[in-house]
């Protein structure tokens, strides 16, 4: 049994420590919001987030995450209303959407770590996001305004 | 007559000695280079006494230098902010940056794909639980190097980490170095054992860590 905790609640786990943390989050957790694309840390749609910071969860086991923090799409905000999720919807980012989940898990870490980013920081950032639809462009536009959301959120506090 | 390189100890070193080394390295056409070091390292580790051979030296470096340059080790040694994958020794691929304490960027940290042991499966991420490459300020680079420049570059403190012998011996047992010994399904190993390669480290280090002539190959 592995004890996890997932967007804030507890989880115990009945599975095999080498299980992927994806799947143990998609078909036992429940939660379908992160992406299976590769299963090889080659695409970044299973993104989440261990501790806070953003891993494959395709390639990490279970074990990993034993007793650690994981937030997940559906935990990002409280209400869709993390910056991020308010410019992606501004800009209509998503074209098929199945890599975004995952898209919006490394921008995250990216807003936190540097509030500021640059077209650079963002392509060091998220060259490891692949979207098959080339939204890439859009991508880009809607991190510049999530960090001006999260900057005027910040002021107005 | 050839230089001698200036990091030798001179009050360590007197100048019968020097000359009489000299001369040997003129004749095997290598160049002297002593281990810049505190001068009694050797002492306080009494494991290890160097004794100056240059020939051996650079026979054992030669050994070690077809090691460091193996895809294994030089993948995380590159000449650039991003490391390298592959027998070619190519960009890995989404292009991952080193960061200043060379664990990675935001988004892009190595330990986010990198899990603490190797992912099982041909292309899978190999894992190590302090997997990074050289930090910003101390890059280490092997790419590129001449068997002279990368002897040279190991030991000195500057930029080799600050590593003195006896750190330099022990380095040959670090679990990131250990690590190109399991490399994961499908890659290939350096080109000899990891206890054939120690023992070169440990001779060229032990017998002066001379370095190859400039133009060794
Ligand atoms: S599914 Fe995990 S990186 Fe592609
Ligand atoms: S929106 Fe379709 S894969 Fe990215």
């Amino acid at each position: 049994m592995i004890t996890l905790t997932v967007n804030g609640q507890k989880h115990k786990v009945d599975a095999d420590p080498n299980m992927p943390l994806l799947w143990a989050i998609r078909d036992i957790i429940g939660l379908t919001g992160t992406k299976y694309g590769c299963g090889a840390a080659q695409c970044g749609a299973c993104t989440v987030h261990l501790n806070g910071e953003s891993v494959r969860s395709c390639v990490t086991k279970l074990s990993r995450a034993a007793g650690q923090q994981v937030v997940t799409i559906e935990g990002l905000s409280a209400n869709n209303n993390h910056p991020l999720q308010q410019a992606w919807n501004e800009l209509n980012v998503p074209q098929c959407g199945y890599c975004q989940s995952g898209q919006l898990m490394s921008a995250a870490v990216l807003l936190r770590e540097n509030p500021q980013p640059t077209d650079q920081d963002i392509d060091d950032a998220m060259s490891g996001n692949i979207c098959r639809c080339g939204t890439y462009q859009r991508i880009r536009s809607a991190i510049h305004l999530a960090a001006e959301l999260q900057r005027k959120a910040m002021a107005s506090k | 007559m050839k230089q001698q390189i200036s990091t030798i100890n001179k009050s360590t070193f007197p100048a019968k000695a020097l000359a009489v080394v000299a001369s040997l390295l003129i004749a095997v056409g290598v160049m002297a280079f002593a281990i810049n070091d505190k001068p009694d390292a050797s002492k306080t580790d009494t494991s290890y006494v160097v004794k100056k051979d240059s020939v051996a030296s650079v026979k054992a470096f030669k050994q070690v230098y077809t090691v460091l340059m193996s895809a294994r080790c030089m993948n995380c040694h590159p000449s650039g902010d991003i490391p390298l994958q592959g027998d070619d020794n190519h960009l890995h691929t989404m292009a991952p940056k080193r960061g200043i304490d060379g664990k990675g960027v935001y988004a892009m940290k190595c330990a986010n794909c990198h899990q603490p042991t190797n992912t099982p499966g041909l292309h899978m991420p190999p894992g190590n639980p302090n997997w990074h490459l050289p930090p910003a300020n101390m890059k280490m680079v092997f790419q590129g190097r001449t068997p002279r420049q990368l002897a040279q570059q190991l030991v000195d403190p500057k930029r080799n980490g600050n590593k003195g012998m006896k750190k330099l011996i022990e380095h040959a047992d670090d679990g990131l170095v250990l690590a190109g010994w399991n490399p994961g399904d499908g890659r290939t190993l350096p080109p000899m054992s990891h206890a054939a390669f120690k023992k070169a480290w440990i001779t060229w280090l032990t017998t002066g860590a001379y370095a190859p002539s400039a133009k060794a190959k």
